[in-house]
């Protein structure tokens, strides 16, 4: 009888043991939403990706059942026709060059527009910010092959910006912007720049002004404040966006396609070059496998600089 | 009084307009004149105007008009930069990407000071403000009145002219506020620099300055030490927002200020009162009740409460007048009984202690 009423009322001890217990059993089930997303969208087309990169090409695209690790070798090696022999894929690593080159230039031309932009916004009186922020955004909303094009018209041989040279006996010829390099960055930087702009305004948007007082009170220009004070409590907003332009212009596609023309590749359109015309879908899958490989790097030295930026200096 | 050769600082006239839907005159033709090393308190409620003469002082607010002059020159358009001035803020305002000793080396370096001069104040300022050993600590590793002394130590490390202090102790507690009054009086008397301090806390204002200016609507209403604002307060509101006041209506004639509730007291009224029906201030300490009918000179009342606070009991007597007096008393061991609530009692008011006001 005792034991019988003992085990039918455990101690208010052991009734939160064990419902702890089945909270921790069934905690996982909470994240399998997300789990399940992760496998189908990240992890599984990641693996096809890897093990399409280690077989042989299909004579009409797609693959061959055949373990090769041809693909590899080809994105940075090339064999000659002629006598055979191994020679750095000059075109593959001058297009990975220019991505990388591009991308920088870009992630610097954005961040030259953004901070005055972020900080225009940030100190606005606060009614205000919101339009500044809303006006931003807008570009977003049109279509970004539409915005390309519209680019497009600005800086073609007949466009805005040589008629208006033209006119006002600025330039005697039209000058070539169309399928330059220096149309893709500008072209990248307009497409980016609100990503830059975003991080670098909720930066200086949590920037205690009274530190820039206090800055200027013990004997700071603006000059030195800015670098001294501004720009190290800023920095994460900056780094922030940098990583946000450069990524995607490291694998940008749409807008070398319009506004570089075909001689211009950047490692986007050489990827799909492979997938197209090239006929060659494990090549592509390396490629693409190279550029994540990159992008995971500059992710890496992002959280390794945030990281350390909170630990010590 | 002493006297001072040496003016600090000098606000001439002025004024400060923030525009916008409605205007705000925060400061209204003020002028004053700061005295070198003195320990200078400006004490108002808030929205006085007292933090913005404060920095119009440092530099952040250029005045609308008037002109202000450091040891003799004009600095009204100088940018706070270039000001031989310094201020701890309110908040501290240290720079979090930065640790203890580099926050006091700020203004040294920005000064250009060679790096063994910058090394040496800066131990000094450590030393100065007992903080040696937290020196390497990043300013968010520290407690808020660790805080402090670092901001204490990063304005006095430029050795500055004039050091502005605003409403610094308020964010500390009780018992370390009254240790940082002790310290920082004690910060003043060593680096012998003038301290403009701004505080709406009348008890620290009284402990601390050589003079108090108090402020209200953006004006000066009196400059004076902590006894002449206590004892003489010139006007309704200074005497109100300094210690517990009564407020009785008295007819003047000459130096004899005649009670409306009873009784005639010698008195020394200020500039620009006239004879006739006038306020004055009687401080609740100053007056002194016993039980019983009022005999000559003393006023009859009735006790309406009776508040016991340790050290002393508040009775509030109600007048004759229907005025309300109260009187504070200390608690002394053995002394008479005071009268109950509802009792009759005589009230007796101690000579020179009936203030007449401008109002």
């Amino acid at each position: 009888m005792a034991e019988v009423s003992e085990m039918s009322e455990p101690t208010a001890g052991a009734l939160e043991r064990e419902a702890e217990r089945d909270d921790n059993r069934t905690r996982w089930l909470l994240s399998l939403p997300a789990m399940i997303i992760i496998v189908l969208a990240a992890a599984g087309p990641l693996l096809v990706m890897v093990v399409y990169s280690f077989l042989t090409p299909g004579d009409y695209g797609n693959v061959k059942w055949e373990f090769s690790t041809q693909a590899w070798v080809n994105t940075i090696l090339q064999r000659d026709i002629f006598d055979d022999t191994l020679m750095w894929a000059d075109a593959h690593l001058s297009i990975f060059w220019r991505s990388l080159s591009l991308s920088l230039i870009t992630t610097v031309m954005a961040f030259a527009f953004g901070l005055p932009t972020a900080w225009f916004i940030a100190t606005q009186p606060p009614g205000k910010r919101e339009f500044w922020l809303f006006l931003v955004t807008v570009p977003f909303w049109s279509n970004l092959l539409v915005r390309t094009i519209a680019i497009q018209e600005l800086i073609r041989a007949e466009g805005v910006i040589n008629n208006l040279l033209l006119l006002l006996g600025i330039i005697d010829e039209p000058l070539q912007m169309m399928f330059t390099n220096f149309a893709i960055a500008f072209g990248m930087t307009y497409v980016y720049l609100p990503l830059m702009v975003l991080p670098i305004y909720a930066a200086v948007d949590k920037l205690d002004f009274r530190l820039v007082e206090a800055a200027h009170d013990l004997y700071a220009s603006r000059w030195r404040t800015f670098w001294r004070v501004i720009l190290p409590l800023i920095k994460p907003g900056i780094i922030a966006g940098s990583i946000l332009v450069f990524i995607p212009s490291l694998g940008a596609y749409v807008t070398p396609r319009v506004l570089g023309g075909g001689k211009n590749l950047m490692f986007g359109n050489l990827i799909e070059l492979q997938f197209g015309q090239g006929r060659n879908w494990p090549l592509g899958a390396a490629l693409s496998l190279m550029l994540m490989a990159a992008v995971m790097v500059s992710l890496i030295w992002y959280v390794r600089v945030t990281s350390r930026e909170r630990s010590d200096v | 009084m002493e006297s001072h050769s040496e003016t600090a600082v000098e606000a001439r006239r002025i004024s400060k307009i923030f525009p916008g839907e409605t205007e705000v005159r925060a400061l209204d033709d003020v002028s004053v004149s700061i005295h070198r090393n003195e320990f200078f308190t400006l004490l108002g409620p808030s929205g006085c105007g007292k933090t913005t003469l404060l920095r119009v002082i440092a530099g952040f607010e250029p005045p609308t008009m008037g002109a202000l002059f450091l040891a003799g020159k004009d600095i009204s358009r100088l940018p706070p930069n270039q000001r031989p001035v310094n201020t701890v803020f309110q908040n501290y305002a240290l720079f979090p990407h930065m640790s203890v000793a580099n926050n006091i080396a700020f203004g040294l370096e920005m000064l250009g000071k060679p790096k063994n001069e910058v090394r040496k104040t800066v131990d000094d300022m450590l030393r100065l403000v007992r903080m040696e050993a937290l020196s390497a600590r990043r300013t968010s590793e520290i407690s808020g009145g660790q805080q402090q002394r670092v901001a204490l130590a990063r304005a006095l490390a430029p050795h500055p002219e004039v050091l502005l202090l605003d409403e610094p102790l308020s964010a500390l507690d009780l018992k370390l506020r009254k240790e940082m009054q002790i310290e920082l009086k004690r910060l003043q008397n060593e680096t012998g620099i003038t301290f403009i301090f701004v505080t709406h806390d009348q008890e620290e204002a009284l402990t601390m300055s050589d003079r108090v200016a108090v402020m209200n609507t953006g004006k000066i209403l009196q400059i004076g030490s902590p006894q002449e604002i206590y004892q003489r307060p010139a006007e309704r509101f200074v005497a109100n927002f300094i210690g517990e006041s009564n407020f009785l209506d008295a007819t003047l004639s000459g130096h004899t200020a005649r009670l409306k509730a009873g009784g005639a007291y010698e008195v020394d009224p200020p500039k620009g009162v006239s004879d006739g029906t006038v306020s004055v201030l009687v401080r609740p300490e100053h007056a002194s009740v016993r039980a019983g009918e009022p005999k000559a000179n003393e006023i009859a009342a009735t006790v309406e409460t009776v508040v016991y606070s340790g050290e002393a009991t508040t009775l509030h007597l109600r007048l004759g007048t229907d005025e309300v007096l109260k009187a504070r008393l200390p608690n002394n061991p053995g002394g008479e009984a005071l009268p109950e609530k509802g009792a009759a009692a005589a009230v007796s008011i101690a000579p020179g202690a009936v203030t007449v006001l401008k109002d």
